[in-house]
């Protein structure tokens, strides 16, 4: 809590990424790789620097953007609905649950066809696909979450006559949300992975389109660009929902030594 | 206010995979208004599961069991609880922990909020109203614990070994001020412990249990005047109702 912002935290990770440039710029001319194979990283980032500037990668960085943001928050709520639904009742978890642990183990992404020729070729498939990719792991961990709150941290609500909506919305949720947190984050990458792959099947705009259309003509610094790009953006998505989490569940940290 | 809890018959036979194990047997017991009982017994002899059959959080397999004149079959606003852990909502406030009797029984938040304050004052925590449960030692956490069971003003306090997970000094702090507490409220109380010296400090009437099938085997009025200070502790009436206790636990299930 302290060391709120510590900047060392930033400048070590640096250090090691400016190494591993120098050591991409160094081994292209000791081994001599072809531009075509491999380029340098300063023509990766003019290519980048000039994709931002005149414009052209803007468009193609804000679909991706709104494809998984639409797709994220429509996979994570319904995840945690039906989690919660689902470990509130029986019935449901005897029926539905174990059918969704064996959908789990399939990869999502080969739905991925499928869902294209169901929702078009357009914005709609990639946030379907997005939604599916994501709604998986945040789903059981909300369920887990749920059914593993502290038993006589119930009793002791019920003794006071708490309802079961009460339970679920005032112990069970909060309870599991530090679980909820970590699917949400999960979710985070997993939500960029079936952006791309949408966009990699079938699509006019996007990073993973630029990618997959600039292998074509063979271009491999456009597609290092798309692909530092979407880097940037799973790494910013990530740090920001960690900083909701710390936000949000104030308390997972310091709980421990208490003796809740 | 305060009321009678009454017990008759009561037992609890509960299911598993080699055959019914019963738990507790032909319990009967009064708790008269005002009264203060301790059930002692050692570990699992099924006290814990006597004081959730009471609190209406479990159904008892066998007898009847009411408090004043009413059948105990669910949780009652009537009966407060606290357990060994303070089973504090760690995302809430001091207050709003204490407050949350009010919320779930739906009564008027006003009155509610100010006895919430009065009730911190009384547990000596009128200064941490606004701090989270991790800011707190555990026996403030077990304070906070004891001002919410007392938020709906309950007529029975049930308690199930509420200091025994606290270091030995906050033990003999809380347990005096349990006893000054109890002393201004004038409830009845059903207090769960392993802890003869503590069940003999605080009760009027002590109760023992007998291991599995769990059954009460005494039922003992130490008759210490009250109030019962530091010094009781060295009293002779003190030791000698210790002492008459421990025969029940020399043997190889001591405590």
């Amino acid at each position: 809590m302290l060391k709120r912002f510590d900047i060392t935290a930033f400048v070590y990770p640096l250090i090691s990424l400016a190494v591993l440039v120098f050591i991409w710029h160094m081994s292209i001319e000791i081994f001599a790789i072809p531009d075509y194979l491999l380029p340098p990283p300063s023509a990766v980032f003019s290519s980048l620097y000039h994709g931002l500037v005149s414009g052209e990668l803007w468009p193609h960085i804000g679909t991706t953007l709104s494809e998984t943001l639409v797709g994220y928050v429509i996979g994570c709520g319904l995840a945690v609905l039906a989690g919660a639904l689902l470990a509130e009742s029986r019935t449901f978890e005897r029926f539905l649950y174990p059918l969704l642990i064996g959908l789990q183990a399939m990869p999502k992404v080969a739905l991925g066809p499928i869902i294209l020729v169901w929702f078009g070729f357009g914005m709609a498939s990639k946030v379907v696909l997005v939604a599916l990719v994501c709604f998986f792991p945040l789903f059981v961990n909300t369920v887990n979450g749920i059914k593993r709150t502290d038993p006589e941290l119930l009793d002791a609500c019920r003794a006071f006559s708490a309802s079961r909506l009460y339970l679920l919305l005032h112990v069970k949720l909060p309870s599991a949300s530090g679980e909820i947190f970590s699917g949400l984050q999960i979710g985070v990458a997993l939500a960029l992975i079936g952006a791309v792959v949408g966009e990699f099947l079938s699509a006019q705009e996007g990073l993973g389109y630029l990618i997959a259309s600039a292998s074509v003509s063979m271009s491999l610094a456009t597609m290092f660009s798309g692909v530092l790009l979407l880097a940037a953006i799973g790494l910013t998505g990530s740090m920001i929902m960690r900083a909701v989490h710390r936000r949000v569940v104030f308390w997972e940290a310091r709980t421990e030594k208490g003796g809740r | 206010m305060s009321a009678s809890l009454n017990l008759h018959g009561v037992g609890l036979t509960y299911p598993t995979r080699n055959g019914a194990i019963q738990a507790l047997q032909g319990i009967d017991l009064q708790i008269e208004a005002g009264e203060f009982v301790a059930v002692l017994g050692p570990s699992g002899c099924g006290k814990s599961t006597l004081l959730k059959l009471a609190a209406g959080l479990l159904p008892s397999t066998e007898g009847t069991l009411s408090l004043g004149d009413e059948r105990i079959t669910r949780p009652s606003r009537r009966a407060g609880v606290v357990f060994q852990k303070p089973n504090l909502l760690p995302w809430k406030t001091v207050l709003d922990n204490v407050l949350l009797p009010a919320t779930t029984l739906q009564l008027p938040i006003e009155p509610a909020r100010q006895r919430a304050q009065s009730l911190l004052e009384l547990v000596g925590l009128a200064g941490f109203a606004k701090n989270y449960p991790y800011e707190l030692s555990g026996g403030m956490q077990q304070r906070v614990g004891i001002a919410r069971m007392l938020l709906p003003d309950p007529d029975v306090l049930l308690m199930d070994e509420p200091f025994a997970a606290l270091d030995a000094l906050s033990r003999e702090a809380l347990t005096l001020e349990l006893q000054r507490i109890w002393s201004t409220q004038k409830k009845s109380v059903l207090f769960i412990t392993h802890s003869i010296p503590e069940a003999v400090f605080l009760a009027d009437r002590i109760l023992v249990m007998s291991p599995r099938p769990g059954r009460i085997i005494e039922d003992y009025r130490p008759g210490l005047p009250r109030p019962r200070t530091l010094e009781t502790l060295n009293d002779a009436d003190f030791t000698a109702a210790c002492h008459h206790l421990r025969r029940h636990f020399t043997h190889a299930q001591a405590i």
